[in-house]
């Protein structure tokens, strides 16, 4: 393993809540967390509910700040920062560093399905005919009937907008991956092609980072696991 | 939203630098400091009173601070003070570059002339004077923000509330500025009509590439059109982040009473 092989190296890190519409409570999520995620591995963090899987997720993607500590990530070939990035350096590691597939796909009215699929694709600077060419393939792939596509997903259920949200991700090809429980809401034949999808993006040398509470989703692919423990919440 | 930032450019196209502006006693903002790069759309949040206004209209050159400076980065000379500017370079600057989408249409459309007139007119201010090009200009901006064709040639009076928007939005964009300020631009509207507003802002905005700042006390408008956020309060920024960090871990106490005061449908 070489150098350039550590795709995300998280050191130190340390979030709490501070709830000023309720009185100033303070809720501890972690304290002195480090992780490191290297090409083609496959991490997936375990614990009970509560102990701060998702906060974590969250505070790599820079959608959560940390009180302490550094979130290196690989962008561009070089270590950067996210903690302490300006916003326009974020949103570029975003747009082609770091995928996130969030628990709920968040529905924007009038947008139809495959226009979804194709904007991270779009915003990357694929041309629009090869953009909605790989949306398509992604969306087949992932059991969406084509006669959705121009449909915006607001009226799909739980199972098809997770799928639109996950087709979303993989479509871009990002060389790390945060994923949010991708397959809670998915039936047995859905969930073993996002578990092959994940798998094969691995297999590339992308970097995952997981939440699944399935144990078998877990075992299918996982290459390591961390373990979170809630921490006590008086403070 | 997806973020379709232009990264060519090295230099923002806006610079605003610890500006302040005050009504004698009372502030109206205070020590205000951003930056803006092409293509980016940043949100001002905050409520009635909290200098949103204020400081829109300070960044945009309708109002001269008392402090401070506001730099763009212009087509022909590179970065330049706003007020620095002679007026007739200010007022060149403000109908070809720069759209200002007020929320009062009364304010951004001339209630006089048809919309048709309204949205060629920066145009014809810029020099367009053939007929056929113009008039073809027009309807195709038209079309863009969805208006029909056949209502071109009434006057803006006769139109609801979201068509006089979208004539406004035309009006603004139809000289491809690679700035647009826009205050509460869906306030006062019906919601339906709002979301169908807000779909076209967010489609034009993001094809075109144009970098806006908006002014809204609706954390649903910057969710849905912003990338970044600054919250206000009395005058000062409380916050400033990306919009899904400050909206999904706000950190100061009064964006943590906005956030949660948001009901749910």
């Amino acid at each position: 393993m070489t150098d350039t092989d550590t795709l995300l190296n998280a050191r130190n890190l340390s979030k709490t809540f501070t709830l000023h519409t309720q009185g100033g409570v303070r809720l501890p999520v972690f304290d002195g967390l480090d992780l490191s995620l290297q090409r083609g591995q496959c991490l997936v963090l375990v614990g009970p509910s509560g102990a701060g899987k998702s906060s974590l997720l969250r505070c790599l993607y820079g959608n959560y700040l940390v009180q302490h500590g550094e979130v290196m990530v690989r962008h561009d070939g070089r270590m950067i920062d996210l903690t302490q990035a300006t916003t326009r350096d974020l949103l570029d590691v975003r747009l082609r560093t770091l995928g996130f597939v969030s628990q709920f796909l968040r529905v924007i009215p009038r947008v139809s399905t495959l226009d979804v699929v194709a904007e991270p694709l779009l915003a990357q600077g694929c041309g629009e005919d090869d953009a909605r060419d790989k949306a398509s393939t992604m969306l087949a792939r992932l059991n969406i009937p084509d006669r959705l596509w121009s449909i915006a997903p607001a009226t799909f259920s739980g199972g098809e907008q997770q799928r639109v949200n996950i087709a979303r991700c993989f479509v871009a090809d990002y060389p790390i991956l945060l994923l949010d429980e991708p397959t809670a809401s998915l039936d047995v034949d859905n969930r073993k092609i996002v578990l092959d999808l994940i798998t094969e993006a691995r297999r590339r040398g992308t970097g995952i980072i997981g939440i699944f509470h399935d144990p078998q989703d877990r075992a299918a692919v996982a290459t390591d696991t961390l373990e979170l423990a809630a921490m006590d919440q008086a403070a | 939203m997806t973020d379709r930032i232009s990264h060519n450019a090295d230099t923002p196209l806006l610079r605003v630098d610890s500006l302040s502006k005050s009504y004698g006693p009372v502030v109206g903002c205070r020590d205000v400091a951003f930056d803006l790069w092409p293509g980016e759309v940043l949100g001002i949040v905050g409520e009635s009173g909290s200098g949103k206004t204020t400081l829109l209209k300070c960044v945009s050159a309708q109002l001269e601070p008392d402090g401070g400076a506001v730099q763009y980065d212009t087509r022909d000379d590179g970065p330049r003070d706003v007020y620095g500017l002679s007026e007739a370079r200010r007022r060149l600057l403000m109908r070809t570059d720069w759209g200002i989408v007020h929320q009062n249409p009364r304010d951004g459309l001339r209630f006089g002339i048809s919309a048709g007139a309204n949205v060629g007119e920066r145009l014809i201010a810029v020099g367009e004077r053939h007929y056929g090009d113009l008039r073809a200009e027009v309807t195709d901006w038209l079309e863009r923000v969805e208006m029909d064709i056949g209502r071109m040639d009434d006057l803006p009076s006769t139109f609801s509330g979201g068509m006089q928007q979208r004539v406004q939005i035309a009006r603004n964009l139809i000289t491809r500025p690679r700035l647009v300020f826009m205050d509460e631009p869906t306030s006062g509207l019906d919601v339906s009509v709002q979301a169908r507003l807000l779909d076209l802002i967010r489609m034009l905005v993001g094809t075109l590439r144009i970098a806006c700042i908006i002014v809204t006390h609706d954390l649903g408008v910057v969710r849905l059109l912003t990338h970044r956020t600054i919250v206000m309060q009395k005058g000062e920024v409380v916050e400033h982040g990306l919009t899904d960090q400050v909206l999904d871990d706000p950190q100061h106490p009064y964006t943590q009473l906005l956030v949660s005061s948001i009901l749910p449908v």
